[in-house]
C-alpha cells in the first residue's frame, strides 16, 4: 500500500518528519518497505531561476538562444521548447547535475554551433511524470534561486507492507487513525455528507444472495465524464494509478483515501434492474481487464435483467463500464462477504485494488456513507443532478466487548503496563469501553478475543519494551538429538568423510524421469512446471540427472550424496528416509601416477561397508542377496539384507537408464534404507579384546569352482568350519580364463589360523588344511587347484 | 724375522689404497687372516730366544691391532661413501604434485551445517528435535493452524496439493508448523522442541523456490510469555552470527496462528552485492514469531485458560545465506560439484557455538 505524505496529511495534522514517521509505522505494525522521497534526486544540482532574453537560435528554427538567470549569474543555453518566454520561471539543471531521466549528468554541450550550460526541465526529466510536451512553468511568486523540490512540493511515498488482518489500513484514512493513536499527530476526519435525492431512483436493486450484506446506490444523471481535475489525476499519480475518467478516477480515490471500493454503471447500457445475484453455473463476464470469466454458481454477481454485469466487489463488467460519452451513471457501494469475495478471486485467478479490500473486510457499516460522500464528489466535479439512494440489507456490527483483565497483558508479554494506560491506548483506538471490556471499531475484522487486545496495547505502547527473558534450564543434561537423529548426523558426516559431496535436490522430479525408477506415480495436482509434477520415489533420481548436469558444466568427477525422502504414496508418511550416493566419471584423475579411473562397484560398496561400519552396523552381520531394484545393472547389482529387511542396494546404474538420460558415462550408486537401520542399543556390555600371544599360522589355498559360485558363501563357509580357529579368510586372486574349462573360476584363499590355547603342530595344521580341502569339495563341488 | 716396521709400512699403504669394501677384505685377509703376514710372522716366532720373543710378539701384536683398527676405520668410510652415493641416486622430486587429495575430502551442505549450528545453540536451552512428514493434510497444515478455508492467509502460502486424492485434502507442508500440531496433539505440555524440514510452496523466481527449509520453534507451559520469545530468539541469533552486539528489532507484525504476533530485523547494509550486519543502515526481516493463538492451543487439546506459550519460524537457507554470505537461493539445490566445493564444510568442521 502506498501512501503520499500529502495525502496523508488530509487526514492527519501532524509536523512529525518522514524520518519519525516511518519509525512510527513500522514500530505499530505498519512496516515499511521503503520511503521514495520524490524530491531526493533534485535536492543538488536544480533550482529556479528565470529566462530574461529569448532569441531564435541561428542555425535550427525550433531552437532558442536563452539567458537564464538563477539569482547569482546569468546561463547562456540552448532550448528546444515550445513554451519559452521572457520572464518565465522555469526548473533550472546546472552543468553536472543527474536528470532523473536519464540518470546522467548534463554536459556542457554545442548544439547546432551554439553553446549550452544548463537545461530547463520537463516533469518527465525530473520524474515527477510523464509530460515532456514543454518545460515546467513555475509560479511567478516563487522567488529565484528557490531550491526545486520547495518550488514543486515534491512528495514522499511511503511503501507500507499491510498485514492480512489489517484491511483498514489499505486505506489512507486507515494509516492516519492507527498514526493518531501513537500521538505523533492529530486525527482530521473527513467531512460527512448527506445528499438530497431530486428523483426517485430509476434503477431498482434487488439483493438476492446473502453473500452481498447491504447494496447501496443511486443514479446521477447529466454527468460530464471528462479528465479529472489536475488535484485528483496528481493524487492517483502519486500512488502509482492511472487517472482514466472522472468517474472512475472518484471510484478510486475513495478506493485509497477511505479503503472504500465503490463500482460506476454507465446507465444506458444497463438493461433493466440490478440484481445481486449468486451466478448461475457456465455464465460469463467480459471484466474491465478485458478478461472473459467464465462464472460458478455461488460466486457474487450484479446482473441487469439480461446479463452479468459485475462481478460483486472484485471488477466491473467491460460493457457496462463508463466512458468519456457517460452522462448518466449508477453509482454502487456495498458490502461483501469477505470469504465468498476470497474463494471467488481465487477460483477465478482475477485481482484488482476492490478485491483485496473486500476479501480482508471492509467496514460493514460504511456504504451508506460512502454512497454519499463519492456522490458528493461527483456532483461537485462533473456535475448533474441525484436521484435518491436505494438501500438493500442492512449493515452489520461484527464486534462485541471483549473483557480485559488487568494482569493479561503482563502474563502474555511480560510487559508491565499501568492499567489506565492500556485503556487509553484502546480508547486512542477508538475503542469503546463497558466495564473493562472493549469493543473494537466496526472497521476492526480481528479484534475477538483477549490476546487480540492485548497485541493491540502492546504495538501502540511499543514492542522495544518487551524485556530479555531466559528460557535456558537451569539444569539440564539432555541431548537435543534423539538416538536416531544422532545416527542421521553420524550417516551424513560418514558419507561425507568418504569423499562424497552432501547434495540437496528438490522433494519432486520430472514424471518423464521418475517413471524410470519407479511406478507409483505420486503426482503433484498444480505442479510449478511439468519438469517437477511427480514426489520423487528416491532421491537417488535426482543425483543422477544433476550427475548429467554437472558433466555438462565440464565437470569430471561426480560423487555426490543426498539423505532425504523418497515418497510412495500421497498421504502423510508415506515417505520413507533414504541416503542415495553415486560415483560416476573419474574416480582417480589422469596424473602423473596414472590413467584416470572411474568408480567400480566394489568402490561404491566399500563406501557403503564402511558408511555402515560408522553405523556400528558390522559386515558379518549382513548378508548379500544378488537383488536390487530394475534400474541396477541386473548382473552387477545386490542388496545387503538382516534377516528380511533390505538394509540397502548398490550396484552399477542400469545403462537403459542412463541412455534415457543422456549419460554416456557409467554411473555407480547406493542407497541405504535409513528407516530399516537397526538401532545400536544405549549401553553396550564393553567386551575385553581378546588378543593372544601365539604364533598365527597362514595356509594358501587355490580352488577350482563353477563360476555361479558366489565368493562371499565360500569365505563366510570356511570361517564356520572352526570358528575358534580360523580368525580370517582372506581372498587374493579371482581367476577366469583359459588355463581353465569353460564355466570354472579359481580363488585362492589365505586362511588364517590364531590359536589362543597352545601352539599348533604340524599334524593339527594339516589335519584343519585337509578339512578345508574336503569340505570345498563335498559343498562347494570344487577341487583344490594344481 | 721379518722387519716389522716396513711391514708395518705395507699393510697401511695398501689399507689406504683400498678403494672398495672388496678390496679392503683382501687387504684384511692378506694381513690378519689365517695365512696372512702378521699370522705367519707370529709362526715364525718359535725360532727365537725368549727375550726376542717377548719384545718382537709384543711389537707384532701392537701392529696386528694397528692394522685391526685402521681396516674398521677404512671400511665405515667405504660405507660411508656408499650410502651417500646410493641416497643421492635416490633422489625425487618433491615437489611433484599431488591431485587425489581434495577427491577423498567430501563436503557437508551448507544447509546442514547451518542447522546443526542452529540445534547446538538450541540444545543448550534445553529443546529436544521434532520431525514429520512433507505430504500433510489441510488439518494439521491449516485448519488446526487457525487458518480455516478460504482465510486470506492461504493465498499468502501458495499451496502444492496432491493429485489423485480428496479434493486438495492432501498437500505438501508450506511450513513446519504442521509438525507443532501433530506434536501438540501427541503430548501434554509443557513442551520445548525445534523443528527442521523441509517446505514448499508454489512459488519460483529470483527470490522464490518452490522448496526450501524451514525450523520452528514452540514453547508451551504455564508461564512462557513474549519476554522469554525475545530473550530467547536474541540469545540465539546472537550466537548464531557470532556477534554480541548484533543490531536488532522487534515489531508486531501478523500470523493467523500466533497472538501477538512480532517479527523480528537485523540492522544490516548491502553495498556493492555485499551483505553486512551493522546499526543505522537499514533493517532486514529475519524470522516471525509470536504467542501460540488460544485457537491453536484449542485446536490441539490445550487448554488455553492453563497453558500459553511461544513460536518462532525461520528459514534455515537464508540463514546460510546470509551467515556464509551465499547469493541464490535457488543454487542450493542444484548439486553442482563446483558450488558444493565452494560452500559446503568438510565432514570434520562439526559445528559446536555458544
Amino acid at each position: 500500500m502506498k501512501v503520499t505524505l500529502d495525502w496523508l496529511k488530509d487526514y492527519l495534522d501532524t509536523n512529525a518528519s518522514v524520518q519519525e514517521i516511518a519509525e512510527k509505522l513500522t514500530s505499530i505494525g505498519l512496516e515499511i518497505e521503503e520511503v521514495i522521497d520524490e524530491g531526493a534526486p533534485l535536492k543538488e544540482g536544480f533550482v529556479i531561476a528565470q529566462i530574461l532574453k529569448v532569441r531564435q537560435h541561428p542555425n535550427a528554427d525550433k531552437l532558442h538562444l536563452l539567458d537564464v538567470y538563477d539569482g547569482q549569474k546569468t546561463y547562456s543555453i540552448v532550448c528546444g521548447a515550445p513554451n519559452v518566454r521572457e520572464g518565465l520561471k522555469v526548473v533550472f539543471a546546472y552543468e553536472n547535475a543527474l536528470i532523473p531521466l536519464y540518470n546522467e549528468r548534463l554536459k556542457k554541450a554545442v548544439i547546432r554551433g551554439e553553446e549550452s550550460a544548463g537545461m530547463c526541465c520537463s516533469y518527465k526529466e525530473l520524474g515527477l511524470g510523464e509530460d515532456h510536451s514543454a518545460i515546467i512553468e513555475i509560479n511567478d511568486e516563487i522567488p529565484v534561486g528557490t531550491d526545486a523540490p520547495t518550488a514543486l512540493k515534491t512528495d514522499v511515498v511511503f511503501d507500507i507492507n499491510i498485514t492480512p488482518n489489517r484491511g483498514d489500513c489499505l486505506g489512507v484514512l486507515g494509516v492516519a487513525r492507527d498514526l493518531a493513536a501513537t500521538g505523533i499527530g492529530a486525527l482530521k476526519e473527513p467531512k460527512e455528507h448527506k445528499i438530497d435525492g431530486k428523483f426517485p431512483c430509476p434503477v431498482d436493486v434487488s439483493l438476492e444472495t446473502k453473500d452481498c450484506l447491504q447494496y447501496t446506490g443511486r443514479v446521477i444523471r447529466g454527468v460530464k465524464n471528462v479528465q479529472s481535475p489536475a488535484w485528483l489525476q496528481r493524487k492517483l499519480l502519486s500512488v502509482g494509478l492511472r487517472p482514466i475518467s472522472t468517474l472512475v478516477d472518484i471510484t478510486n480515490y475513495f478506493c485509497i483515501a477511505q479503503g472504500r471500493p465503490l463500482h460506476v454503471f454507465d446507465v444506458k447500457k444497463l438493461a433493466g434492474n440490478l440484481h445481486i445475484r449468486s451466478a448461475k453455473d457456465g455464465e460469463t463476464l467480459l471484466a474491465l481487464d478485458e478478461k472473459e470469466y467464465t462464472l460458478k454458481e455461488g460466486m457474487t454477481v450484479i446482473a441487469d435483467d439480461k446479463a452479468v454485469q459485475a462481478l460483486g466487489g472484485i471488477m466491473g463488467g467491460e460493457l457496462s463500464g463508463c466512458t468519456e460519452e457517460t452522462t448518466e451513471v449508477f453509482l454502487e457501494s456495498a458490502s461483501f462477504e469477505p470469504l465468498n469475495i476470497a474463494k471467488t478471486s481465487r477460483s477465478l485467478n482475477i485481482d484488482s485494488d476492490a478485491k483485496s479490500r473486500f476479501e480482508r473486510g471492509v467496514d460493514f457499516c460504511s456504504a451508506e456513507q460512502g454512497l454519499e460522500d463519492a456522490t458528493a464528489l461527483i456532483l461537485e466535479i462533473c456535475g448533474g443532478e441525484a436521484s435518491s439512494s436505494i438501500v438493500r440489507g442492512e449493515e452489520k456490527l461484527i464486534n462485541d466487548y471483549v473483557p480485559l483483565h488487568e494482569d493479561k497483558v503482563k502474563k502474555l508479554t511480560g510487559v508491565d503496563i499501568p492499567f489506565e494506560t492500556q485503556k487509553e491506548i484502546l480508547k486512542a483506538l477508538h475503542f469503546e469501553e463497558k466495564d473493562s471490556a472493549f469493543k473494537a471499531p466496526s472497521y476492526r475484522f480481528d479484534i475477538s478475543i483477549e490476546a487480540d487486545l492485548v497485541e493491540e496495547i502492546l504495538r501502540i505502547y511499543g514492542y522495544e519494551h518487551i524485556p530479555f527473558l531466559t528460557i535456558r534450564p537451569e539444569n539440564f543434561d539432555d541431548n537435543i538429538y534423539t538416538d536416531h537423529q544422532k545416527r542421521d548426523l553420524l550417516l551424513r558426516r560418514a558419507l561425507a568423510s568418504r569423499g562424497l559431496y552432501q547434495a540437496i535436490t528438490w522433494s519432486f522430479m520430472d514424471s518423464k524421469v521418475a517413471c524410470l525408477f519407479e511406478n507409483k506415480k505420486v503426482m503433484i495436482k498444480n505442479p510449478i512446471t511439468t519438469e517437477l509434477d511427480e514426489m520423487r520415489p528416491t532421491p537417488l533420481a535426482n543425483l543422477i540427472t544433476a550427475a548429467k548436469r554437472n558433466f555438462d558444466n565440464g565437470e569430471k568427477t561426480v560423487a555426490l550424496f543426498e539423505v532425504g525422502p523418497g515418497f510412495y504414496g500421497s498421504s502423510p508418511f508415506e515417505q520413507r528416509e533414504i541416503a542415495s550416493f553415486i560415483r560416476t566419471g573419474e574416480f582417480t584423475p589422469l596424473s602423473w601416477q596414472g590413467k584416470a579411473q572411474e568408480a567400480t562397484v566394489f568402490d561404491i560398496k566399500e563406501d557403503l561397508i564402511d558408511t555402515l561400519f560408522v553405523l556400528g552396523i558390522k559386515e558379518d552381520a549382513l548378508q548379500i542377496k544378488t537383488t536390487a531394484p530394475s534400474y541396477y545393472h541386473p548382473g552387477k547389482s545386490a542388496s545387503l539384507m538382516q534377516g528380511k529387511k533390505t538394509l540397502a542396494v548398490f550396484g552399477e546404474i542400469h545403462p537403459e537408464v542412463l541412455k534415457k538420460l543422456g549419460l554416456k558415462e557409467k554411473v555407480v550408486a547406493a542407497e541405504i534404507y535409513v528407516d530399516n537401520l537397526p538401532i545400536s542399543k544405549k549401553k553396550k556390555k564393553v567386551v575385553a579384546c581378546n588378543t593372544s600371544n601365539l604364533q598365527a599360522v597362514e595356509r594358501d589355498f587355490a580352488f577350482v569352482l563353477d563360476k555361479e559360485i558366489k565368493a562371499d558363501s565360500v569365505l563366510r563357509e570356511i570361517k564356520k568350519i572352526d570358528k575358534n580357529l580360523i580368525s580370517e579368510v582372506l581372498l587374493f586372486d579371482v581367476y577366469e580364463g583359459s588355463h581353465l574349462p569353460e564355466g570354472k573360476k579359481s580363488l585362492a584363499l589365505r586362511v588364517t589360523l590364531q590359536p589362543t590355547e597352545k601352539t599348533l603342530t604340524e599334524a593339527e595344521i594339516d589335519a584343519l588344511s585337509q578339512k578345508i580341502i574336503t569340505f570345498i569339495e563335498t559343498k562347494f563341488k570344487g577341487e583344490i587347484r594344481k | 724375522m721379518i722387519e716389522l716396521n716396513t711391514l708395518k709400512q705395507d699393510i697401511l699403504k695398501s689399507i689406504d689404497k683400498a678403494s672398495s669394501l672388496d678390496d679392503l677384505e683382501s687387504v684384511r685377509i692378506n694381513a690378519l687372516g689365517k695365512k696372512g703376514v702378521l699370522t705367519q710372522a707370529l709362526k715364525g716366532m718359535s725360532d727365537l730366544s725368549i727375550e726376542e720373543k717377548k719384545t718382537y710378539g709384543q711389537s707384532l701384536n701392537a701392529l696386528k691391532s694397528d692394522a685391526f683398527q685402521k681396516i674398521e676405520e677404512k671400511k665405515k668410510a667405504l660405507e660411508d661413501a656408499l650410502m651417500k652415493e646410493k641416497l643421492a641416486k635416490e633422489k625425487i622430486d618433491m615437489t611433484l604434485p599431488v591431485y587425489h587429495s581434495s577427491l577423498r575430502q567430501g563436503r557437508i551442505h551448507p544447509n546442514f551445517q547451518v542447522l546443526e549450528e542452529m540445534l547446538a545453540i538450541f540444545q543448550k536451552m534445553g529443546f529436544s528435535l521434532a520431525e514429520g512428514p512433507d505430504i500433510e493434510d489441510d488439518f494439521h497444515c491449516f485448519q488446526a493452524l487457525n487458518i480455516p478455508p478460504s482465510h486470506p492467509a492461504r493465498q499468502m502460502q501458495a499451496t502444492f496439493f496432491m493429485d489423485g486424492k480428496e479434493d486438495e485434502n492432501y498437500l505438501l507442508r508450506t511450513h513446519t508448523s504442521t509438525v507443532q500440531t501433530r506434536v501438540m496433539l501427541d503430548q501434554k505440555p509443557p513442551i520445548k522442541i525445534v523443528v527442521p524440514g523441509r517446505v514448499y510452496r508454489c512459488d519460483y523466481d529470483m527470490t522464490h523456490s518452490p522448496m526450501f527449509h524451514q525450523i520452528e520453534g514452540l514453547v508451551i507451559d504455564k508461564k512462557t510469555n513474549m519476554g522469554h520469545l525475545k530473550g530467547c530468539l536474541v540469545e540465539f541469533i546472537k550466537a548464531f552470527f557470532e556477534l554480541d552486539d548484533l543490531p536488532f528489532r522487534f515489531r508486531p507484525s501478523y500470523f493467523p496462528f500466533t497472538e501477538p504476533s512480532a517479527e523480528m530485523d537485523i540492522g544490516c547494509s548491502r553495498e556493492n552485492g555485499e551483505f553486512k550486519i551493522e546499526a543505522g543502515k537499514g533493517f532486514m526481516e529475519v524470522l516471525g514469531c509470536g504467542m501460540v493463538h488460544p485457537n491453536v492451543l484449542k485446536n490441539c487439546g490445550i487448554d488455553p485458560e492453563e497453558y500459553q506459550g511461544f513460536a518462532f519460524g525461520m528459514g534455515i537457507d537464508r540463514f546460510a545465506m546470509l551467515k556464509y554470505g551465499i547469493p541464490d537461493l535457488r543454487t542450493f539445490f542444484d548439486a553442482d560439484m563446483k558450488w558444493l566445493k565452494k560452500y559446503g564444510f568438510i565432514p570434520l568442521n562439526i559445528p559446536n557455538l555458544d
